[in-house]
């Protein structure tokens, strides 16, 4: 594929930028799918750790091609969620939550101590496999599968959920089989977004899916919103370039990427897309 | 013949205080049954239990034939059990006709892939129900506001959306919790014709309603609790006679004095 020297400079030069600005996204999407049945996860980061660290370990330690290590790095997330979803999904309200705070301390804890996954020096070398077009790709198909789920009979029974989740079982919406669809598939997308973010950063550590990018990935969310699978994208571009546009103030980007949070919170409670899709395929 | 409902010494404590005692219900098939009973009877908890929103301490629900006591509400509801609520829930953000179209949500088989791949049996389903939507927001008489955001219709109409969306997948018993709290006359007979309509149809309806001119116009059966147990059923008529059904609405003394006068 040849592209014209512009594009292929500017690619080169920001690689980076534009690696992070895919891989949030699907981390942004990760999020929305557990908001859109309205229960709250701030296990993504925990998700896209389990995803980079056995990608990185299957590709370090195992030599396996990369074909094989994205597709694989969604079995540890999937079955994490499994573990934590079977139990706190049968309550309704915060313990969802509260279990994935725990989950991603407690992996980070691993990660530092046993020796296997590197330790407090982290994996090093990981061959950078993760191609540009591979990130949009797997970014543009989540994209369309949720925006045709949205709009559709399942879409509008998660929307249901999310306004009021007694009505919606009362209407007939198996509740608990939706809270543990969403669940697994945000493991999923968080999962390959890790695999695809060790695999184009040569390098990961035990504080790179702590408590900071958790909140980091839901405020991807409250930014954009929740109405359609764009607007936390959408979000998520913002959270990455601004704070790459704010470099000179150094210090500062926490701040003011907080001041925005807060700011989207107060004034924009439905995020910056608040238009929602048409439930209706017909 | 078998009713409808049948519950048998169902009861429901929340610690210590008995909301529902041992209640033994039958609904007949086809019928309209009102459940009155002063304020704190225990009849939104009953429904609860029926919905399937309250596990009972105690007693058994049997519905058309199955124990469903222990079953969640969206398997109740697959079974054919609807409701409304007292303080209408409908999903506001929603369009009416989304929030009628969720009320069929369990009508539908395509799985995710059949879904996302917008295969035959998917689009057939989706205009089933769309048309199945707008046949009921017709039999209520929104078909105009269809596309309406659900939280700006006036109270009158979301009570109606209420009873369409849950009417529209063609259940066999709807529960409906004080559908006229809140309404004016005018709105009221409206109702009550509604849901003569929808029993004309096949619907057995199973009522709460504290406006006792809509009861006895509207039922043909009346359970009357009180303090969570039941303390009487039968016709309006007999309702109306019975000296324990006037003791607890009017306290003892005046149902001593109306009997004295009676005599």
């Amino acid at each position: 594929m040849t592209l014209p020297p512009w594009l292929d400079d500017f690619l080169w030069t920001y690689q980076n930028v534009v690696h992070s600005l895919g891989i949030n996204g699907l981390l942004a999407l990760s999020m929305y799918v557990v908001l859109a049945v309205g229960q709250l996860s701030l296990g993504q980061a925990a998700f896209m750790g389990l995803g980079a660290y056995s990608s990185a370990l299957m590709s370090l330690k195992l030599g396996w091609p990369f074909w094989l290590v994205l597709p694989a790095s969604m079995v540890l997330p999937v079955a994490f969620a499994l573990a934590i979803g079977v139990p706190t999904l049968r309550l309704a309200g915060v313990y969802l939550a509260i279990a994935t705070i725990g989950l991603g301390e407690v992996l980070r804890a691993v990660y530092l101590n046993v020796d296997y996954v590197g330790g407090a020096l982290g994996l090093s070398g990981i061959p950078e496999r993760a191609e540009t077009w591979m990130i949009y790709v797997l970014l543009l198909v989540a994209i369309a599968v949720l925006w045709l789920v949205g709009r559709s009979r399942i879409g509008r029974a998660m929307e249901a959920m999310r306004e009021d989740e007694t009505a919606a079982a009362v209407m007939g919406v198996p509740v608990r089989r939706y809270r543990m669809g969403a669940l697994l598939a945000s493991a999923v997308l968080a999962g390959v977004a890790g695999a695809l973010s060790a695999h184009s950063s040569h390098f990961i550590g035990p504080n790179d899916f702590g408590f900071e990018p958790a909140v980091t990935i839901l405020s991807f969310a409250l930014l954009g919103g929740v109405g359609t699978p764009l607007a936390p994208v959408l979000g998520a571009a913002l959270l990455t370039v601004l704070p790459e546009l704010l470099r000179s103030l150094s210090d500062l980007r926490l701040v003011i990427n907080g001041l925005i949070i807060v700011a989207a919170v107060l004034f924009l409670p439905n995020g910056l897309l608040a238009w929602r899709m048409r439930r209706r395929a017909a | 013949m078998t009713p409808l409902l049948r519950t048998r010494g169902l009861t429901r404590h929340y610690s210590g205080v008995v909301a529902v005692d041992g209640v033994d219900l039958d609904v007949a098939a086809g019928s309209i049954h009102a459940v009155i009973g002063p304020n704190g009877a225990g009849k939104t908890t009953l429904f609860n239990l029926l919905s399937g929103l309250v596990r009972p301490n105690a007693g058994t629900i049997l519905f058309d034939g199955a124990d469903i006591t222990t079953l969640p509400p969206d398997r109740r509801a697959r079974l054919g059990i609807a409701r409304t609520f007292q303080n209408i829930r409908i999903f506001g953000a929603m369009t009416v006709l989304e929030n009628v179209l969720t009320g069929l949500c369990a009508t539908g088989r395509s799985g995710l892939a059949g879904t996302v791949l917008r295969l035959g049996r998917f689009r057939r389903e989706e205009r089933d129900a769309v048309a199945r939507a707008r046949d009921a927001l017709a039999l209520v008489g929104l078909s105009d506001k269809a596309e309406w955001r659900a939280a700006a219709l006036s109270y009158g109409d979301q009570r109606r959306l209420e009873i369409a969306r849950a009417a529209a997948a063609g259940p066999k018993l709807m529960l409906v919790d004080e559908p006229a709290a809140g309404m004016n006359p005018a709105e009221t007979d409206g109702l009550v014709h509604l849901m003569q309509r929808l029993n004309a149809l096949g619907i057995t309806i199973l009522l709460v309603e504290h406006d006792m001119g809509l009861v006895m116009g509207i039922a043909h059966n009346i359970t009357v609790l009180n303090f969570g147990r039941r303390i009487f059923g039968g016709s309006p008529d007999a309702v109306r006679q019975d000296p324990g059904v006037i003791e607890a609405y009017l306290g003892h003394k005046v149902a001593a004095r109306l009997a004295a006068a009676r005599v």
